[in-house]
């Protein structure tokens, strides 16, 4: 399979090709109706709802809109529109043929994009019901995990069921393994008959496992589920319908050398493998939050630097280093933080929570993040996070390069976005990660805020890798960022999301982690992807030939 | 306005120092713990002026100025050679591309560690040689001594000028850890085991500048072929003033010998002890050990480390660009000689590559035969029948694939026993070298010089023998 050059991620409900979203009042359905014929790449057919990368970027697209543009809704039910199956998970053609960083990639992607739909029943009062109308295997029941609850239809046939250990040699690799025992609390050794059962469990002992929640007759499959929606729905302290957010199309520019947004921009390198972002803070005081919509400066960006690290993500694979930037008024940004916080409405809640999963999808983005604190940049409270998400920060301690007559100085800012509403996977805030351990240091660190600091003061407080002067900065970070990039791409994936996640385990850390380590390895094991692996003799009839040496 | 300093007057330079301020920063921090160190760990001993060679710049006219200096006043430059170009990389997997003006950021590291190791060698013999101004054969040698410290103190410049201009903040502090590491020093000594070795007498510093800079030559000339321009220029230029330096060494043990030479004739005996001469098997002595200790200093006889500084390019062979081959090595085979614990020697075939170690040490193996060459031949002029002779280089070995054996200088296996036995026939007892030291009186007066030693046959830069290179207090 050829890898596409380019994959966009916009999309919109008019012009979904595998989904359908309506809404009633309260209550959206969200059907699944893949268009065999549209796979994202040609050389698969995506039978039985079956799923690709672009039939989980409209999912991605769905949720979102849900989020913004129907504050109303407070269940979405999530269903299948054909008949006797829900969905058959990932396409297993697409994951035989493709490389291994697209497989990764991909099972990236949709991870967050169920994460999304967890944060969304979490933070947003907005519920996802499972309606399991059919067979149900792999992804499709990874899918139906990340539902807050699951019914699945009593026709003594369908089942959910995990078979990607017995059937494919790899794992379930969207948190399957981890939300069965975590989540749902299926006890162990359930766990393990579960996922190594083919044809998966149905009906009742379903139910006693706690793989589902309950069972519907087929006749009464739609009632008993729109009724159970609403009964959902009446819990959600979700506020009554009011006028959402469009999120309207966020022309993207691109070239050979870049993206360019309204508020972001990225210049690529490719000669020494290097991205830069730049974030552009406002150019104006904030406006009315509802009025400005989807132009409001911190929705807009960060549904730009969303997209940007998404098509960096799966395009540019051989870019190993992002170089995180702003330019900008510190004070302008604060003053938008501030309106966003101070809104204490839906909207301003989801922007924030939308921000957060942006900032999430940063930390598991497996490429070298370092941000430069320049004269003229504005890593102030929210944009300080994504210096804070960077794994080297370096500020210039004097005057810009280009102007050493210049007065202007570096700084950052910290304000009450560093300190809670942007947690990471591990549930610490950036700043609890770098300082693991040391809550004092925080403390002190949230009296610090408000006010610029000084390159000076920044070391101090250990906020910065380094704090090189003019003469020495253009080479200090070319030798930092040419060194960076002569290193094993692997190794740095590996070292860096190590030193990412520290401290404690959660369902996110263990799917980005552990399982999604395992997963890599099987990846690339020949029992998986060998010529006779069990990916590429499956459907064939042919029987995968396995190496019996345990490792 | 604080006073404008004049770089160029008080630094000799062809790199723009006065146009470039971080470079200029780095230094005014270095050089006044230069000046400190040069007090405390330089020569001990006060003199009023010395005729050196001062480099002011690289041309045919600038690099050989002598004049008296008082040596704290020697103006240490900053030289490195004429750039060529468009000099591309000889050797290893970027062979063909240009060569590189700044650090790649792939190879910082291992650039870094390379500069500081060369680096740590320099002032390391300064201090290793601080006391024997004291015991000077005559003002023309005590001259050379300065010659050579000072330009030892030149090379250190050398190194931490590619270190301030290339390595930013971290060079600047490789820089000043070169001075806090002393030769000897229980807690910081230098890096290499050689320049922890005492230089006690003369004939330490003649063996050693023969020996030791020699292998210094060699160890430049590899970092000569560099894909790394600055370091390549200035270790091209380093070259040139390490010549001199060899130049001591090789008519040091010259004059030796001949003084040797001629007391044996006069006296008609090889024990010339008693008569204020220094006996051919004591020289033969130090030969063996200036030449095993030097032997060191090439490493280990396979090296991956040396293979992978040739696969990126940063260190070559000894002229690299005379070497007709592939200039990759990988596909290239080599023969070690590796002793075994039955007392035999096996022959093994290897990958060149991981025999550049080897490879540069057959090249200074044979240079250093024709030192021994020459002093054979002054015995010979003389009519006596001993000769000299250089080792077995598995012999008193504490690096590479012999260390751990007991190789006699013939190349036998030996038991550990045996050797110690025998140990005080090869290698100098403290006998020898308190014998040798009595013979180290020092000698000012102009146009006198030491029982133990011929003068020169010629003087410095045209002077007589006689000249007063060094006023003394």
């Amino acid at each position: 399979m050829t890898t596409p050059t380019s994959v966009t991620f916009e999309r919109h409900p008019d012009r979904y090709r595998h989904w359908r979203l309506t809404v009633d009042d309260d209550v959206a359905w969200l059907e699944m109706d893949v268009d065999e014929q549209g796979g994202i790449v040609p050389g698969y057919e995506l039978k039985l709802n079956s799923y690709d990368l672009g039939v989980d970027i409209e999912l991605y697209d769905a949720t979102q809109r849900l989020r913004f543009e129907h504050p109303g809704v407070r269940t979405v039910i999530l269903t299948s529109a054909k008949e006797k199956v829900f969905c058959a998970g990932a396409n297993i053609r697409m994951l035989a043929a493709s490389e291994h960083h697209w497989k990764v990639n991909f099972c990236k992607f949709t991870n967050e994009t169920r994460n999304g739909i967890e944060d969304a029943t979490e933070h947003s009062g907005q519920r996802y019901l499972a309606a399991v109308n059919g067979s149900c295997a792999g992804g499709g029941y990874e899918i139906a995990l990340a539902c807050e609850k699951i019914l699945l239809v009593d026709d003594n046939s369908s089942t959910v069921a995990l078979p990607e250990v017995p059937l494919l040699g790899v794992l379930p690799g969207t948190g399957g393994l981890t939300r069965v025992v975590d989540k749902r609390r299926v006890r162990r050794d359930r766990a393990d008959v579960f996922a190594t059962r083919p044809d998966g469990i149905k009906g009742k002992t379903a139910v006693d496992w706690r793989l589902v929640d309950e069972l519907v007759p087929r006749q009464e499959f739609r009632e008993t589920v729109l009724a159970r929606a609403r009964d959902l729905a009446d819990e959600s302290d979700r506020l009554p319908a009011e006028a959402g957010v469009e999120l309207t199309p966020l022309n993207c520019e691109v070239t050979d050398d870049g993206l360019e947004y309204r508020f972001v921009d990225v210049t690529y390198d490719r000669a020494n493998g290097l991205a830069t972002l730049t974030v552009h803070g406002p150019q104006d005081d904030p406006g009315d939050l509802h009025e400005e919509g989807a132009d409001g400066w911190l929705l807009a960006m960060t549904r730009e630097l969303d997209d940007a690290i998404l098509r960096l993500r799966t395009n540019e694979n051989e870019l190993g280093t992002w170089v995180l930037r702003t330019e900008g008024d510190s004070a302008k940004v604060l003053a938008c933080e501030q309106a966003v916080f101070g809104a204490k409405d839906w909207l301003g809640n989801e922007i924030l929570h939308y921000y957060k999963r942006t900032l999430k999808r940063l930390d598991v983005t497996s490429r070298t993040l370092i941000a430069l604190i320049e004269p003229g940049s504005c890593f102030a409270g929210v944009l300080l996070e994504l210096a804070l998400a960077a794994d080297r920060q370096y500020i210039l301690d004097g005057p810009p390069i280009d102007d050493e007559d210049s007065d202007e100085r570096a700084s950052i800012t910290l304000s009450e976005a560093n300190f809670g509403p942007f947690p990471m996977g591990n549930g610490l805030t950036r700043l609890q990660s770098r300082f693991y351990g040391d809550d004092d240091h925080v403390a002190w660190l949230a009296r610090e805020r408000g006010h610029a600091l000084t390159p000076a003061e920044t070391v101090e407080l250990g906020l910065v890798t380094d704090a090189p002067d003019d003469l020495d900065w253009e080479d200090e970070i070319r030798i930092a960022l040419e060194g960076r990039a002569s290193l094993s791409p692997d190794a740095l994936t590996g070292m860096e999301a190590n030193h990412r996640f520290v401290g404690p385990e959660t369902i996110e850390t263990k799917i980005f982690g552990r399982l999604t380590a395992w997963q890599n390895w099987i990846f690339t094991r020949p029992n998986a992807s060998g010529p006779e692996g069990a990916l590429r003799r499956y459907g064939t009839g042919q029987k995968a030939v396995f190496d019996r040496k345990r490792v | 306005m604080p006073e404008r300093i004049d770089y160029d007057a008080k630094i000799p330079n062809n790199v723009s120092l006065a146009d470039d301020r971080r470079l200029q920063r780095a230094l005014e921090g270095w050089q006044p713990k230069f000046m400190n160190w040069w007090g405390e760990m330089g020569p001990t001993l006060e003199t009023q002026g010395v005729y050196l060679r001062t480099a002011v710049s690289v041309g045919r006219e600038g690099w050989a100025h002598f004049d008296h200096v008082n040596v704290p006043d020697y103006r240490w430059g900053i030289f490195l050679a004429e750039r060529e170009p468009d000099r591309r990389i000889a050797f290893g997997e970027h062979a063909g591309e240009p060569v590189w003006q700044q650090v790649p950021g792939e190879y910082r590291a291992d650039l870094q560690r390379l500069i500081v190791i060369q680096g740590d060698t320099e002032p390391a013999s300064v201090e290793q040689q601080r006391l024997l101004g004291l015991t000077a054969p005559s003002l023309y040698d005590l001259r050379n001594l300065f010659q050579v410290n000072v330009e030892e103190g030149r090379h250190l410049w050398a190194m931490v000028y590619l270190l301030h201009a290339y390595f930013g903040r971290e060079g600047r502090d490789e820089a000043e850890g070169l001075l806090l590491r002393n030769s000897g020093s229980p807690d910081a000594p230098r890096i290499l085991g050689a320049f922890n070795e005492e230089t006690a007498d003369w004939l330490a510093f003649y063996m050693f500048t023969y020996f030791t800079d020699r292998d210094g030559k060699y160890q430049l000339g590899t970092l000569k072929e560099s894909s790394f321009d600055p370091l390549s220029r200035t270790c091209e230029f380093m070259l040139k003033e390490e010549a001199h330096h060899m130049f001591v060494g090789t008519t040091g043990v010259d004059r030796v010998v001949q003084r040797s030479a001629d007391l044996v004739r006069e006296h008609d005996t090889l024990d010339i002890g008693s008569h204020g001469g220094i006996p051919l098997d004591i020289i033969q002595k130090y030969i063996n050990f200036h030449y095993t200790v030097s032997l060191d200093l090439f490493g280990s006889e396979t090296s991956t480390n040396a293979a992978n500084y040739y696969t990126a390019g940063l260190k070559g062979r000894w002229q690299e660009g005379r070497r007709k081959d592939d200039h990759k090595l990988t596909d290239d085979a080599r023969t070690l000689d590796r002793p075994r614990d039955d007392g035999t020697w096996t022959s093994e075939e290897l990958q060149a590559i991981l025999l550049l170690n080897l490879d540069l040490r057959g090249e200074y193996v044979a240079d250093c035969q024709t030192g021994v060459k020459r002093w054979n031949k002054i015995l010979d002029d003389a009519g006596i029948g001993f000769r000299f002779k250089l080792p077995h280089p598995g012999f008193n070995r504490e690096v590479g694939i012999n260390s751990g054996h007991h190789v006699t200088p013939d190349g036998t296996i030996v038991d550990e026993a045996t050797w110690q036995a025998a140990k005080h026939q090869w290698l100098p007892t403290t006998e020898d070298l308190t014998f040798v030291r009595s013979l180290m009186h020092p000698v000012y007066e102009r146009g006198k010089i030491a029982s133990w030693v011929a003068p020169p046959r010629q003087g410095i830069n045209g002077k007589p023998f006689d000249y007063e290179y060094v006023h003394l207090t």
